[in-house]
């Protein structure tokens, strides 16, 4: 695997082979020396033009506990030259050879664009506009495996909020199709984006009704301000009301459903403090599962990588003793 | 007397006078001399054994982008690139800067046209004055200035008072209106089709409704002002089915669609490919095939391309970044000629598409190869098949979706008023 552009590349059997190798991660997160040597003399790029605290966070602490060297750059975009600036950034980059460029930007098919110029360099998705976000679903998917102690296939999640922006929901979407489970979307038509019933989930627009049966329930952030003022919803008010978690809400789905969230909550809009908070909640594992899954998928690109510049090397000393 | 120039042994094709027969065209004083069989001496003369013969093709709808973007496409790379399509007249878009909102413009293009010569340039003027959909032309003064038609494309005339006055105006003096449909409180910031690929790829979405809508509300003042209304570049299933009851109960409203709608879909977008984006956008196979069947029970008289040159620095910053259009006056003829294999179209209705309809919708005196008429021919091999490459275009601009794909049918030779101007190099 050179890159990791989404789940959209990736097969089942590669899914649970990444699985695999992040659980074996997790080991080197919890003890007291968090250091291996996996990525010592590799150069990892995180190269930001959203704003992150997480997965950048989350992406610059795998590579260091694998002994990467991990640089952060933070770039802002204007609306109008934000192509244009990451064409140029990302050779800039790639000019100094490192071995990844981990890339988060607004604009849906980034990786698919810079690869194309880039011919050296993984390029690692860490979320593309409405795209994909394939590391934050391979974490829910470790952590949703370990919470369960059972594979996700056959079970159902319930999905709520802004579908229609999420790269972490078409993601989920594309992984459903792979692994076997059910998704259940709910929000909306303001939300949704046509046609969506085409990735084999179910829609509804009520989620007490949805909610029912639910072995998750994954709630995804809404940006009030931005979708209030493009008539997506009318207030938070009434929002909170109709899609928020609240725990009579959770009761329906009963005990056993865990409650997810890809972060940043914002708490009394989609999620009711008193549920982000509950012994249901998994929010915070899923952020810790992500560092395993962030060194995982830097081991996996960059160790494709040298492994077919070995070959590549060695057919090249086959050709001098010709 | 030696006549200037005699094409030979050809299949005549001229749909404006039902003929379609292996005859010689011949030219003198940059006029047909005649048709049928040559019995004489010629200064010149082209073999065309095994081609077609036929008008010179006229393209209604093609950005030229001189004045103001001459790094994209110029009057004279323009023009290269028409001639190699067979494309003789060129009806030039009015979004240029400063825009063609004013006689002194059209002036100094025809000047500039008159010095590179090789096609003749009918622009079509702006409806408002700046394209700002807000006051009108003049559009008296600008039709003596040779404008053949009016239209704000690139952007729609969106204020139903303005649109209203424009057609009672223009329609005072026989003028037609071109729209460019789309509602742009339904498209903003949208980049392809509204559907099933959009939803996968996370790119905002057109909806066929933003195109649908508008014409739905043109139609309805064409009817109140009986006015010339044209839909450019007609996209969807809905606007072909709104133009076709809109004819059938007597209203003066065509429309052309651009060879790129009925010879691809939205998949060419899959992959982020900016080279198929472009405005409206591609579309679904249903609307493909509602758009050739409106070509082919004639609700599309006119096959235009909406010639949109780009730089590569416009085209090569990711897809939702990337400037709507894709070049295709060199592309025109082999597209659509995959019409006539598909048997659609008669090769010689095809050829009024890009010929006769035109003209007659424009008032050209044009189109045709009858004696005495301006001699625009253009001669092409129907059935050679060649690769696309788009480092080899005429056009200053590299943006098709075609590139690499292989064509079927080539332009061999074009004559603009009896000058050879276009004639395919050897071994290319």
């Amino acid at each position: 695997m050179k890159h990791l552009f989404g789940i959209a590349e990736l097969s089942a059997e590669r899914i649970r082979h990444l699985l695999s190798i992040s659980a074996s991660m997790q080991g080197i997160n919890r003890r007291s020396i968090k250091k291996a040597p996996a990525l010592r003399g590799k150069t990892v790029i995180n190269l930001f033009f959203e704003n992150s605290t997480r997965t950048r966070t989350s992406f610059e602490i795998a590579g260091k506990r694998l002994s990467a060297d991990v640089i952060n750059i933070s770039a802002s975009t204007s609306a109008t030259k934000k192509g244009e600036s990451l064409l140029d950034t990302g050779q800039t980059l790639a000019a100094m050879q490192p071995h990844a460029l981990v890339i988060r930007h607004s604009l849906a098919g980034c990786c698919h664009f810079l690869a194309d110029f880039l011919p050296h360099t993984s390029i690692i998705n860490a979320g593309d506009g409405a795209h994909e976000h394939p590391t934050q679903v391979l974490t829910d998917l470790l952590t949703i495996e370990q919470a369960l102690g059972t594979t996700i296939t056959g079970k159902v999640m319930t999905m709520v909020g802004d579908i229609a922006h999420s790269r972490v929901a078409r993601s989920h979407l594309l992984a459903a199709q792979k692994l076997g489970y059910h998704i259940r979307l709910v929000a909306p038509k303001t939300l949704l984006p046509v046609q969506v019933e085409r990735f084999g989930c179910s829609v509804s627009h009520d989620f007490d009704e949805a909610i029912e049966g639910s072995d998750i329930v994954y709630m995804l952030r809404v940006q009030n301000e931005r979708l209030a003022s493009a008539c997506c919803f009318p207030s938070v008010r009434e929002y909170h009301e109709t899609y928020g978690l609240h725990r009579q809400r959770l009761a329906r789905a009963g005990d056993h459903c865990l409650v997810m969230h890809p972060g940043p909550m914002n708490r009394g809009v989609e999620i009711a403090t008193d549920v982000a908070d509950s012994l249901q909640s998994r929010v915070l594992e899923q952020v810790e599962n992500g560092v395993a899954v962030r060194m995982a998928v830097l081991t996996e690109c960059i160790m494709h990588r040298d492994a077919a510049a070995a070959e590549a090397a060695e057919n090249e000393d086959e050709d001098d003793e010709d | 007397m030696k006549i200037d120039l005699l094409i030979q042994h050809g299949r005549l094709i001229d749909p404006a006078s039902a003929v379609d027969e292996i005859a010689d065209v011949w030219i003198h004083d940059g006029r047909i001399a005649g048709t049928g069989c040559f019995s004489g001496k010629a200064k010149r003369t082209i073999d065309a054994r095994g081609m077609i013969v036929c008008p010179g093709l006229i393209d209604m709808h093609v950005h030229l982008r001189e004045p103001g973007q001459e790094w994209k496409e110029d009057i004279a790379s323009g023009s290269k690139a028409a001639v190699a399509g067979g494309v003789t007249r060129v009806c030039c878009m009015p979004n240029t800067q400063p825009c063609l909102d004013h006689a002194g413009v059209l002036a100094q293009l025809a000047a500039r046209n008159q010095a590179v010569g090789l096609v003749h340039l009918h622009p079509i003027a702006a409806v408002s004055k700046g394209l700002k959909g807000t006051e009108l032309t003049e559009m008296r003064e600008l039709a003596a200035a040779g404008a053949v038609a009016f239209s704000d494309d690139g952007k729609p005339i969106w204020h139903a008072g303005v649109m209203r006055k424009a057609l009672e105006y223009a329609s005072s003096f026989g003028f037609l209106v071109i729209q460019h449909a789309e509602e742009p409180t339904l498209t903003a910031g949208g980049a392809i089709n509204e559907g099933w690929v959009s939803t996968q790829m996370g790119v905002p979405g057109m909806p066929a409704e933003g195109e649908d809508s508008i014409i739905a509300r043109d139609i309805m003042l064409t009817r109140l002002t009986d006015a010339r209304y044209h839909v450019a570049h007609i996209s969807t299933a809905g606007a072909v089915a709104q133009v076709r009851a809109a004819q059938q109960q007597g209203l003066k409203v065509s429309a052309e669609a651009a060879p790129h709608h009925f010879a691809l879909t939205e998949e060419e977008v899959l992959g982020y490919r900016s080279d198929a984006k472009m405005s409206p956008p591609l579309r679904t196979e249903a609307d493909r095939q509602a758009v050739i069947e409106g070509l082919r029970d004639g609700t599309i008289a006119v096959i235009a391309t909406d010639h949109a040159p780009h730089h590569e620095d416009d085209k090569r910053c990711g897809l939702e970044c990337a400037a709507f259009g894709i070049v295709g006056l060199e592309t025109m003829l082999p597209v659509s000629l995959m019409l006539v294999r598909e048997k659609v179209l008669s090769l010689s209705e095809l050829i009024a598409k890009m010929t006769v309809n035109p003209a007659r919708l424009l008032n050209l005196a044009a189109g045709r190869l009858a004696k005495g008429d301006i001699a625009d021919v253009c001669v092409f091999d129907p059935d050679e098949q060649w690769t696309l490459d788009r480092n080899r275009l005429y056009s200053k601009s590299r943006n098709t979706p075609w590139h690499g794909k292989t064509m079927q049918g080539r332009v061999r030779h074009t004559i603009t008023a009896g000058k050879l101007v276009f004639s395919l190099p050897e071994a290319s």
